[in-house]
């Protein structure tokens, strides 16, 4: 059992998120920046599919009410355990009443706590992630609430630390062409692997909105409504593109001109407000 | 599915017009004359396209029979089927969408009919009266008359694109979306009508409001309108 003392700006739990319910409108979801949260899971010995917290611009205050072994992940915030500093990206032991707090991160915005068992709140449609756009799952957290802790039996993990590589503020993401290219001008393409984008304060786990070079479309005519994957960038009639993360609808009827790589999409939900970034073409 | 003479000439690059005059594909060129166009869509993803909704529920039943490996989830959409994998599309399974033979879906249920209480006070509704050219009672007349289908879900749990609408309806999405539409809120946006299940970003234009639950996920079947269901809106404003 956890206890959350303070929550931060937001603060939710998170899996891998919901498959087969996409013919309802039922979105993935699941952590923004899953390979932090494979990793935090990784240092405790959990299933991969075990729910994690994700914390936003750090904030984050929880109470131990037995003995866990937690690790801290993603967005580098400062760690204390009962003010004093606690090691990052390492299995940490918390000790009955022992109070983990995640400071504000220097770089990067999401901060992954794992607790070995999994955060086990019931799940809703095969997951226990919050999904901010659609409401499903358990609501972001709030000072007071009481998270239950999976029990895990066997060995515990034998890890010091986990090298991880540095966040950037300015990183290069690569992207794919998207399904609609030719419904923007070929200038678009040019645009958006060459030029630099800044993401701007209308930005969440559904998606970054982009500020850069107008976009402008070959097309006017209406798309039908398709399919979204997280990494989509979609530019609307106003040629501001909107960059896809966890909760992304299911569909959408702009269209879509690039496609950012799975691999590099921890590295957009790491994103803040004001952080610049460009896209790099793969071959 | 796929023999493999054809995996190696599609791994080698061949494409498939290259291969339509060969006497051995018969039964193959019948699915290429359908017409299916298949997208690259990322690295995780493929993009069925179709040529209208009754494809799209046969491509659908056939992906859900005989699923690619890997597959994670389906999205139908009006045009489209887009195929969501665990791991990055091969040159294999675009052959496979290309030539995949669709299937009717599994009828014998009778489709439910479902009666939704509308108010008609959207924010756009006077707006949507003006780009018609007809007056607001008229645009009420009209989407209370019309018998409308699910044809589709997608865009918010619950959200079923009603298929159904006459012609002079048929409205674009406002140019830049609304951050948050209300949940209840009934919208109109090119060919189809739909409810918000729950409050959303969306840029539908908005012609009025139900109370009546889209979506609870505790409720079984969850969703109040699955794809097939028959839509009334019933005045109640």
């Amino acid at each position: 059992m956890l206890t959350v003392l303070a929550a931060g700006p937001l603060t939710t739990v998170q899996d891998l998120g919901r498959s087969g319910f996409a013919a309802i409108g039922v979105p993935r979801s699941g952590a923004a920046d899953a390979a932090s949260a494979g990793l935090a899971n990784r240092l405790v010995g959990n299933d991969p599919a075990a729910a994690v917290l994700e914390g936003t611009a750090g904030g984050l205050r929880v109470r131990a009410e037995r003995t866990v072994l937690v690790a801290v992940t993603g967005a580098p915030a400062p760690v204390t355990v009962d003010g004093r500093a606690a090691p990052f990206d390492a299995p940490l032991t918390l000790a009955p009443g022992a109070v983990l707090a995640l400071g504000v991160p220097p770089v990067g915005l999401r901060t992954y706590l794992a607790v070995r068992g999994g955060i086990d709140v019931p799940p809703v449609l095969g997951s226990r992630s919050t999904d901010t756009l659609s409401g499903l799952g358990p609501a972001p957290l709030a000072p007071g609430d009481r998270l239950p802790v999976g029990v895990l039996h066997g060995e515990e993990p034998f890890v010091d630390v986990a090298p991880v590589r540095p966040l950037s503020s300015g990183p290069v993401l690569r992207v794919l062409p998207g399904p609609r290219r030719e419904w923007l001008d070929p200038e678009a393409w040019t645009a958006l692997t060459t030029q630099e984008w800044t993401v701007t304060a209308d930005s969440n786990r559904v998606g970054l909105r982009l500020a850069g070079p107008q976009l402008t479309r070959a097309r006017q005519d209406e798309l039908p409504s398709e399919g979204l994957v997280p990494g989509a960038l979609q530019v609307p009639p106003d040629g501001a593109p909107v960059l896809f993360l966890a909760d992304h609808p299911v569909t959408g009827g702009y269209p879509v001109l690039a496609v950012v790589t799975t691999a590099d999409l921890p590295a957009a939900a790491q994103l803040r407000p004001g952080d610049s970034l460009s896209f790099r073409s793969l071959p | 599915m796929i023999r493999l003479r054809d995996a190696v000439r599609m791994l080698a690059g061949t494409r498939w017009s290259d291969r339509r005059g060969d006497a051995d594909h018969g039964g193959v060129n019948r699915n290429a004359a359908s017409g299916f166009r298949v997208h690259l869509y990322g690295d995780r993803a493929l993009l069925v396209e179709v040529a209208d909704l009754p494809a799209v529920a046969a491509v659908r039943t056939a992906l859900e029979r005989s699923p690619l490996p890997g597959q994670r989830d389906l999205v139908p959409a009006a045009r489209t089927v887009l195929v969501v994998l665990d791991r990055a599309p091969s040159d294999l399974d675009v052959a496979t969408l290309r030539r995949l033979v669709p299937q009717a879906p599994a009828s014998g249920t009778a489709a439910a009919t479902v009666e939704l209480p509308v108010v008609f006070d959207g924010v756009d509704l006077a707006e949507v009266a003006e780009l018609t050219g007809r007056s607001v009672r008229a645009v009420v007349a009209e989407l209370t008359t019309v018998e409308l289908t699910v044809a589709f879900g997608g865009f918010a749990p619950g959200f079923g694109y009603l298929s159904g609408l006459p012609d002079d309806l048929h409205l674009p999405r406002r140019a830049t979306p609304r951050t948050r539409v209300p949940a209840g809120s009934v919208a109109l946006a090119g060919p189809f009508a739909g409810v918000y299940p729950q409050a959303s970003p969306g840029g539908w234009q908005l012609v009025g409001r139900t109370e009546a639950v889209l979506f609870d996920a505790d409720r079984d079947p969850p969703a109040l309108l699955s794809p097939g269901t028959s839509v009334r809106f019933r005045d109640v404003g």
